[in-house]
């Protein structure tokens, strides 16, 4: 029965598929609206003409524009394609290390799956619940099909670059927030499952929440006419609570994986982690400093906190283990990193760079104390570590964005206002603490409902002897390593 | 006919291999094992979770010897193998009834 509703639900979807490119407007050509400067050096290139000094000069201003723009493009293009690999191959080698052997590809699949699944939710219509519209709660349909957005900027988000490369951008965050979720229910969750589960997710937690924290006129959006202006600059709020709250309520829901925590289950290759770890840092720099959505120097502000952040977070979670263990790991010192990456996403745009290292290193001994001894006191069998890093981490640097963020880097309440705590403007510490909270129970609500909503269609967790034989072979008929082949 | 079995410290390895060559003993079969007695294993932490490794890396050397070169082997072994330290490893000794050599069927001492 369970099973005959998957297949309908498989069979709906390739429908709908094929049916796009009937609904669906032609986007227009970019060649028509985005080479003013191609027609611009013909009629500039007649010396003696009757061209008039404005004339010139309204040609002169074309051309800055059109100059800035393919500035602002040709970076927003590399960050959206490094975004893109924090998924895969980041993320999934990071995970891919950390479970045992026979469920490598489980967890792997379960990112690349999202690359492809989100990308054409998003497509049809994720971008216009996020972006579209200005309702408080949810943006409409007027993008569905990717209507309308070519190469024409949409200025409420980003004036100089084409709508088309503003949505692509902000794909990539879709992607990543739900593969984060993995992290929590791997090596015991349903294949089919997890595809229903996570598409769900983010039709009805991720896409009201990015539209209510980035979106024009959403409820916590600090520079388009917020309620509650949450200071958010790449995802604090939007990725990282997010998927860190949905996590543990995962976590809690699956319940532990069979034989934890009696039963040793340490990571098969910390070498892929380490990779991955690598490869997240810096795709990390076109999440938060890509967050600009311009080539300008509030990118090299947010590139420069990042990576101080995430250096001091390495180091203080080392210096933990160092003091706690007597020796520090590898897997510390990445974890470190990655805990530092997450608090600072929400910052990255709003801080200078000391109170960066102040956020990354005050976040490399939360997360450490989270997953360390947190998650042994409550018992909970987060497996990777999503809460305590994401959940954890994300909440931390939220908070400390309301302490640290500052005009003189990122006047976004208008010129001379002052920002957060350090400028003294310390009643943004508390906006910031509405946006946690509200961010929070969204996903808590959110996730607890669809997880029942997807445990009666196809059940969430495998048996347990598909579990003890492991989900590579079990869920998709095949092994990470078949060294003697 | 002997077998002599040595479980061995890999780290001690090239040493013990090169002694036996240097006293005539070429063959000998290596598997790498994994197993204790009663050197107790170490802890590894991984994120605050302490697990215990009780089954430690060894190299197990197997060669058959006429009985005259046994002595001089087992002496060779305990010299080169050995760093004082528990987990050291062990020599077991057995009587061998038969040897044949695959290739050309010749049996007993002249098979090894």
């Amino acid at each position: 029965m369970k099973h005959l509703g998957w297949k309908k639900c498989c069979f709906l979807m390739t429908m709908v598929l094929a049916a796009v490119p009937l609904l669906a407007r032609q986007i227009p050509s970019s060649a028509a609206t985005s080479s003013p400067g191609a027609a611009l050096t013909t009629s500039a290139a007649a010396p003696g003409s009757s061209t008039t000094v404005n004339d010139k000069l309204a040609q002169l201003d074309q051309r800055v524009t059109a100059a800035q723009s393919a500035g602002d493009n040709a970076w927003m293009l590399v960050s959206a394609a490094l975004v893109l690999m924090m998924t895969g191959p980041g993320l999934a080698l990071f995970y891919g290390g950390l479970v045992r052997r026979k469920n490598t590809l489980a967890i792997m699949m379960q990112s690349f799956l999202l690359m492809a699944l989100i990308s054409v939710l998003w497509a049809l219509v994720g971008y216009s619940l996020c972006f579209g519209g200005n309702g408080p709660v949810i943006g409409g349909f007027e993008h569905a099909f990717l209507r309308g957005v070519g190469a024409e900027p949409n200025p409420d988000y980003a004036g100089t670059i084409p709508q088309a490369t503003f949505m692509i951008y902000q794909l990539m965050f879709a992607i990543i927030t739900p593969a984060l979720i993995t992290g929590a229910t791997a090596e015991r969750m349903k294949f089919s499952g997890t595809v229903l589960f996570l598409t769900l997710w983010f039709l009805v937690v991720y896409a009201p929440l990015a539209h209510m924290v980035w979106g024009k006129g959403g409820l916590l959006n600090a520079s388009l006419g917020g309620k509650f202006p949450t200071l958010d600059f790449a995802g604090g709020t939007v990725v990282h609570i997010s998927s860190g709250v949905s996590a543990l309520v995962c976590a809690l829901y699956l319940g532990k994986r069979t034989g934890y925590p009696k039963q040793p289950m340490p990571p098969h290759s910390l070498v892929l982690s380490f990779i991955g770890a690598c490869l997240l840092w810096v795709g990390w720099f076109g999440f938060n400093a890509g967050s600009a959505l311009a080539a300008n120097s509030l990118a090299t502000s947010a590139f420069v906190a990042t990576h101080f952040a995430t250096a001091a977070a390495a180091i203080s979670w080392s210096l933990a283990e160092w003091f706690k263990n007597g020796r520090p790991s590898a897997l510390g010192a990445i974890s470190g990193a990655v805990a530092g990456l997450v608090a600072i996403t929400p910052a990255a745009g709003f801080v200078g760079p000391m109170p960066a290292l102040a956020i990354g290193f005050i976040a490399g001994l939360v997360c450490y104390w989270m997953v360390t001894k947190v998650k042994s006191i409550f018992g909970y069998d987060d497996a990777l570590d999503a809460f305590g890093v994401h959940g954890a981490g994300g909440t931390i640097g939220a908070l400390l964005t309301g302490v640290f963020a500052q005009q003189v880097i990122n006047p976004i309440f208008g010129a001379g206002k002052p920002v957060g705590g350090m400028d003294g403007h310390w009643g943004q510490l508390g906006n910031q603490l509405v946006g946690v909270l509200f961010a929070w129970s969204f996903a808590l609500v959110g996730t607890i409902v669809l997880l029942k909503v997807t445990d009666m269609i196809t059940g969430v967790r495998v048996s347990e002897t598909e579990e003890i034989e492991g989900l590579d072979i079990t869920q998709h008929g095949e092994e990470a390593y078949n060294l003697e082949s | 006919m002997m077998k002599i079995e040595a479980i061995i410290q890999p780290s001690r390895f090239e040493s013990v291999k090169d002694a036996l060559r240097e006293i005539g003993i070429e063959g000998m079969t290596v598997t790498e094992v994994r197993g204790h007695g009663r050197q107790k294993g170490h802890t590894e932490v991984y994120r605050g979770r302490e697990y215990t490794v009780d089954l430690l890396p060894k190299l197990k050397l197997e060669m058959v010897l006429p009985d005259p070169l046994v002595q001089r082997a087992v002496d060779t072994i305990l010299k080169t193998a050995k760093t004082g330290k528990i987990g050291d490893g062990k020599i077991f000794l057995s009587r061998v009834d038969e040897a044949i050599r695959i290739r050309n069927e010749e049996r007993g001492e002249n098979a090894l």
